[in-house]
């Protein structure tokens, strides 16, 4: 029988999450996956492995989780309180998770989607090339209290290392490219739109968020009447009531409400993670911009594992001690004791 | 708008090349034929090509492919010919899907039927005679939009949303028939119920439809379907042929 972590009891919307699949768009799946890819990433860099192993991501808060044997655990994306048998756990780092020991996820104090990775990752049975669940497609489900995930090895990991994630949980600005629809869309009409301080609703998940502001709703010329056209991640989609919506992950493939723009790829964990009120802004940025921003975004990815720090480390070895943001990542994970 | 087949970027995703402003038959086909045409090209900065009802979306990281460059080809490749008038892609399968109307299973016949100004019988031998396409898949995974249907079937979608319909649904709106994938709330109305199902996960091909299939929904008893559905006879009881 192989090592498992137990679910013991199970947030209100965890599920098994990777970098989603490609390829079916023709038949009207989109590709799903991890909310905050980002966040895939920095658990990857933190247990040293590669990025296409599933995690679990959970919605808001955790849960309590038991592995079987000895394994390593990374936890990142929105800032959860986590403690080992009591004890608390930084977030943004990896520890060891000893067999047996109780690992609890509360509520989450910064951000929506958090992620906890083992080592190696999780060995359910891919489906249609992954394990990420698709839950508007009906692919997977949520977890629930008492199921259990397989571990994919007893692999032993790299525990005690963390990261400082780029800030990305709090909303603001939001970069946007032009897009074949934002044509429909009065000049006067995107310039307001560029101008406008929204809110992140609450009504928000993994297939669209939607935004809010108090004013005129935002709508095309020639009305809403437009013939359905694929639909990509990141694209702002005006509906009935005027309001834009950014579609994400699990979005449908295709879509007959304009779409006024598309969120860049690197800014899309933004909207992701800004918890309901969260302010966010949006604004128009050249192809070419775009292009250096997301060139770069992908070089800072490939330079993860370059910037993880040893969690404990002899001062005596860290030459530029002062240059550490050791508050940022040091303490994270309890609560803000400067809070009321 | 006159400068139709139109080329553009779609965000850092990739490009799209639309056919038309609006659904229609022929811009459907051009779609159809045009995509089958970029697949035949096999582009290695092209990920996966995709189609709604009157366009062709190619996947391309625009971060690391300049838009420029795959447009080019792409002008290249339209001039070739009329994409309007292009014979339909080759290697498309017949589905023959038996379908009941009407009856506690799709209590929405009489009232289409009404809406569309012809009696139920006349209703139900025009559906079970048409014989349609798979204008594009989306929505649900591998849920198809079909068509078209004649003239006398473009009728609107209804004002109340039908709380829901479920898997194999057949519906019908303007000159159009969807087989729902999974229970959905809906404004097309339930004409027919199939044992067809679109999408199924586990299956060897997980997707039973592709683009350009055509389809015809024969009419058959209430004890049929029964005995379709007992026996779990693949496809629903839909019988396929190649198109030659």
């Amino acid at each position: 029988m192989s090592a498992v972590l137990k679910i013991l009891s199970a947030g209100p919307a965890l599920s098994l999450q990777d970098m989603g699949r490609e390829g079916y768009l023709v038949s009207g799946l989109t590709r799903g996956g991890a909310a905050d890819r980002l966040a895939l990433h920095e658990g990857a860099a933190l247990v040293g492995q590669t990025a296409e192993c599933a995690a679990l991501e959970m919605v808001g808060m955790g849960g309590t989780f038991e592995a079987t044997t000895d394994t390593v655990i990374a936890l990142t994306g929105a800032r959860m309180a986590a403690t080992l048998d009591g004890a608390p756990l930084i977030w943004n780092a990896s520890h060891v998770l000893p067999a047996g020991a109780k690992l609890v996820i509360g509520g989450a104090q910064a951000g929506t989607y958090g992620y906890l990775h083992v080592a190696d990752g999780f060995a359910t049975e891919p489906q249609m090339g992954a394990r990420a669940s698709h839950l508007n497609a009906g692919i997977g489900r949520l977890l629930q209290s008492g199921d259990s995930l397989p571990l994919a090895s007893n692999a032993p990991g790299r525990p005690g290392y963390f990261l400082t994630p780029e800030n990305r949980l709090q909303g603001g600005a939001l970069r946007v490219v032009r897009s074949f629809q934002t044509c429909h869309f009065s000049t006067e009409t995107r310039k307001r739109f560029s101008e406008t301080e929204f809110r992140r609703d609450p009504r928000g998940n993994r297939q669209g968020v939607r935004m809010e502001a108090t004013g005129e709703g935002f709508y095309a010329e020639g009305g809403l009447s437009i013939v359905s056209e694929v639909i990509t991640t990141g694209d702002i989609q005006v509906a009935g009531d005027g309001a834009p919506y950014v579609l994400m992950c699990e979005s449908q493939t295709t879509g007959g409400y304009p779409r006024i723009g598309t969120v860049i790829p690197s800014d899309l964990p933004k909207v992701a993670q800004a918890a309901a009120g969260a302010p966010l802004r949006f604004t128009f940025i050249s192809h070419e911009e775009a292009i250096d921003i997301e060139t770069r975004a992908r070089a800072e990815i490939k330079a993860l594992g370059s910037r993880v720090q040893p969690l404990i480390r002899d001062p005596h070895d860290i030459a530029d001690l002062l240059s550490y943001q050791l508050v940022g990542g040091a303490i994270s994970a309890n609560a803000d004791p400067f809070e009321t | 708008m006159t400068d139709l087949p139109r080329i553009d970027t779609v965000g850092l995703s990739g490009i799209i090349v639309s056919f038309a402003e609006a659904m229609s038959e022929p811009a459907n086909r051009a779609a159809l034929a045009f995509r089958a045409a970029v697949e035949a090209e096999d582009w290695p900065e092209v990920s996966e090509t995709m189609m709604s009802l009157v366009s062709v979306f190619l996947a391309v990281d625009l971060v690391i492919t300049p838009a420029a460059a795959i447009e080019e080809r792409l002008r290249a490749l339209l001039i070739t010919r009329d994409w309007y008038a292009a014979p339909l892609p080759k290697g498309r399968t017949l589905w023959h899907v038996p379908t009941v109307y009407g009856t506690d299973l799709a209590p929405q016949l009489e009232e289409a039927a009404e809406v569309a100004g012809l009696d139920p019988e006349e209703a139900i031998r025009q559906l079970s005679a048409a014989r349609v396409r798979v204008l594009t898949l989306g929505f649900a995974p591998g849920q198809p939009y079909l068509g078209e249907l004649p003239e006398v079937w473009n009728i609107p979608r209804q004002q109340d949303l039908t709380k829901s319909v479920p898997s194999g649904a057949l519906v019908a709106a303007i000159r159009q028939l969807i087989i729902f994938t999974a229970p959905t709330p809906t404004g097309w109305r339930h004409v027919g119920q199939t044992a067809f199902r679109n999408f199924q996960l586990n299956a060897a091909q997980p997707f039973a439809l592709s683009p350009g299939d055509e389809l015809t929904f024969p009419s058959i008893k209430r004890a049929e379907y029964d005995r379709i559905l007992s026996s779990e006879t693949p496809h629903g009881g839909a019988e396929r042929e190649a198109i030659a």
